[in-house]
């Protein structure tokens, strides 16, 4: 095994690893803690300056 | 929860001293960056314009790129990212006192640029002109950017960690790794050095330098400046976080490829390039995911784009965003390369995303920033935003097209045969017939500096009847209940 075949298996695995990503955000279990995570920038003010706050789609 | 917020503040600070300065500076370094800007163009259409070498074309330029990308484009992410990591997270800034030394050493790197390029002392590769001492200060003082961003992250009082925030420290990590490299020199004197690199390895390293330096520092950045300010602007969570950790991931494992495509046509290996062009064609979809994303926050509240200019400028940033991440893409095709690489259409597509997306979504961001800094309701004149996001608008379009249409005839008078193989144009001949495209761009180029100009009186005269705020309260987060 070469050094090339190392460089084809690392972005294999790096493709993999971004599918597996892709599968984690997509996953149902995630909702809830990224629908928190969506509200960090909104729940930053004082709730007098706070605006109408609306649906997030997922 | 959110009546618990009011009463549950705890009585730490955020730090907005940073905040306002580089903010501040973004104006100040903006008209100047924009103003060099303007004078290049100018020389073009009138080469004895200015008297003197140090004011010549070939000094001027690099003093244009290096201040509009890291004296304007920098100032607003120092500003936004300090604002935007102590909001977020909670808490205030991690080593305060470090965040001075950035700010005062980052305006020294400025100034000693403005002051080495005109003198002509340059290590030579676009983007990264700036001589030894200078890389070296600057690497001292992003690790310390470094400290105190992650730093922030690390005492932050929320379990989440904000996906504006994965974006900004995407860009910090990558850019110390993109100096780093490229700026190794072997120095020879204490004004001149040579790469450490030779031959076509030299011109690689430069390029996974420069397009990276698009990828993060003028891209990734930027895009986590929107992710926080579209939301707060438009009152409105982003449209969809998962899209967000996609788009994140995506980008950040495709833009590392896309380099090669500045040296189609080159010594560079065929397969090389093959690459270059492959991952730049790929870059399209994350892009386009981030510009989706952004854009559809507005969905169910697109009203809010018919008075509110600050949105106006985010919205359209978010359009020119994605016709250059369209452009760019299309642009690294090998066949399409032999016509525009070397044109104008090549700086056209550049200042696509320089004005129309780097430069907007800043300009609306400071102009979110400002009131709240100094202590006011909104900007002191809003009407003064809408006209300047008018001339920004028609500034950019008309820069754009113009050398839409210079370059894609430039290529074509260059490519150009005869029946027996010669050369149908001189190259002076392609120079002349640019000298019209070359004026409008002058004129877009004012337009746009004047909305510049526009800015800052309304930033001074908001500053005049403000005060600046050292008492914002750093909230307890909504979960902590």
């Amino acid at each position: 095994m070469d050094i090339n075949d190392l460089r084809s298996l690392f972005t294999v695995l790096v493709f993999g690893a971004f599918i597996g990503i892709v599968a984690w955000a997509y996953s149902s279990k995630r909702k809830q803690a990224f629908d928190e995570a969506a509200r960090l920038p909104l729940d930053d003010d004082a709730p007098a300056a706070r605006g109408d706050a609306g649906q997030q789609h997922n | 929860m959110r009546e618990v917020n009011t009463i549950m503040q705890s009585q730490a600070t955020y730090d907005y001293k940073v905040v306002r300065q580089f903010a501040v500076m973004t104006v100040i370094w903006g008209i100047v960056g924009m103003l060099v800007g303007v004078i290049i163009a100018a020389q073009l259409v009138w080469p004895d314009l200015l008297p003197f070498e140090w004011l010549s074309y070939g000094r001027l330029r690099p003093l244009h790129t290096n201040a509009v990308i890291f004296a304007f484009g920098g100032s607003a992410l120092f500003a936004t990212s300090f604002y935007v990591v102590q909001r977020t997270c909670h808490t205030s800034l991690f080593l305060p006192g470090l965040a001075t030394f950035i700010f005062w050493g980052w305006q020294i790197v400025i100034v000693l640029a403005a002051i080495t390029l005109p003198l002509g002392f340059t290590q030579g590769k676009e983007y990264a002109e700036l001589e030894w001492p200078i890389d070296i200060l600057i690497t001292v003082i992003w690790v310390a950017y470094a400290i105190v961003f992650f730093g922030t992250i690390g005492i932050r009082k929320t379990p989440h960690i904000y996906v504006a925030n994965w974006f900004y420290g995407a860009f910090i990590i990558a850019v110390a790794l993109l100096h780093i490299f490229n700026s190794a020199a072997i120095p020879v004197t204490l004004t001149k050095s040579y790469s450490a690199y030779a031959g076509v390895q030299d011109a690689m390293i430069q390029w996974w330098y420069g397009h990276n330096a698009v990828g993060f520092f003028l891209t990734a950045a930027f895009l986590g400046m929107m992710y926080y300010f579209v939301p707060k602007q438009a009152e409105r969570p982003i449209y969809s976080y998962r899209l967000s950790v996609v788009h994140f991931w995506a980008l950040v494992f495709t833009y590392m490829w896309a380099g090669p495509h500045h040296l189609h046509y080159t010594a560079l290996p065929d397969w090389t390039q093959s690459i270059g062009m492959v991952f730049s064609l790929i870059l399209l979809a994350p892009s386009w995911g981030g510009m989706i994303n952004g854009i559809m926050t507005l969905s169910g509240a697109w009203h809010k784009l018919r008075d509110d200019p600050i949105l106006k400028f985010m919205i359209v940033s978010l359009s020119f965003y994605g016709m250059s991440t369209f452009e760019g893409p299309m642009m690294s095709i090998k066949t399409v390369n032999a016509l525009s690489h070397y044109t104008d259409w090549t700086v056209g597509h550049v200042h696509s995303g320089a004005l129309g997306w780097v430069a907007m979504i800043s300009i609306g961001s400071i102009y979110y920033l400002i009131p709240r800094l100094f202590g006011k309701a909104q900007m002191y004149s809003v009407g003064l935003i809408n006209v300047h996001f008018w001339l920004a608008t028609l500034g950019t379009v008309l820069y754009i097209a113009a050398l839409w249409i210079s370059g894609v005839m430039q290529g074509l008078m260059w490519r150009a045969t005869n029946a027996d193989g010669t050369l149908t144009y001189s190259f002076v001949e392609s120079v002349k017939a640019s000298y019209p495209f070359w004026t409008i761009r002058v004129v877009g180029g004012v337009l746009f500096l004047t909305g510049m100009l526009l800015m800052a009186y309304n930033m001074f005269k908001t500053i005049a009847s403000g005060r600046a705020v050292d008492d914002a309260p750093v909230l307890v987060p909504a979960h902590a209940h």
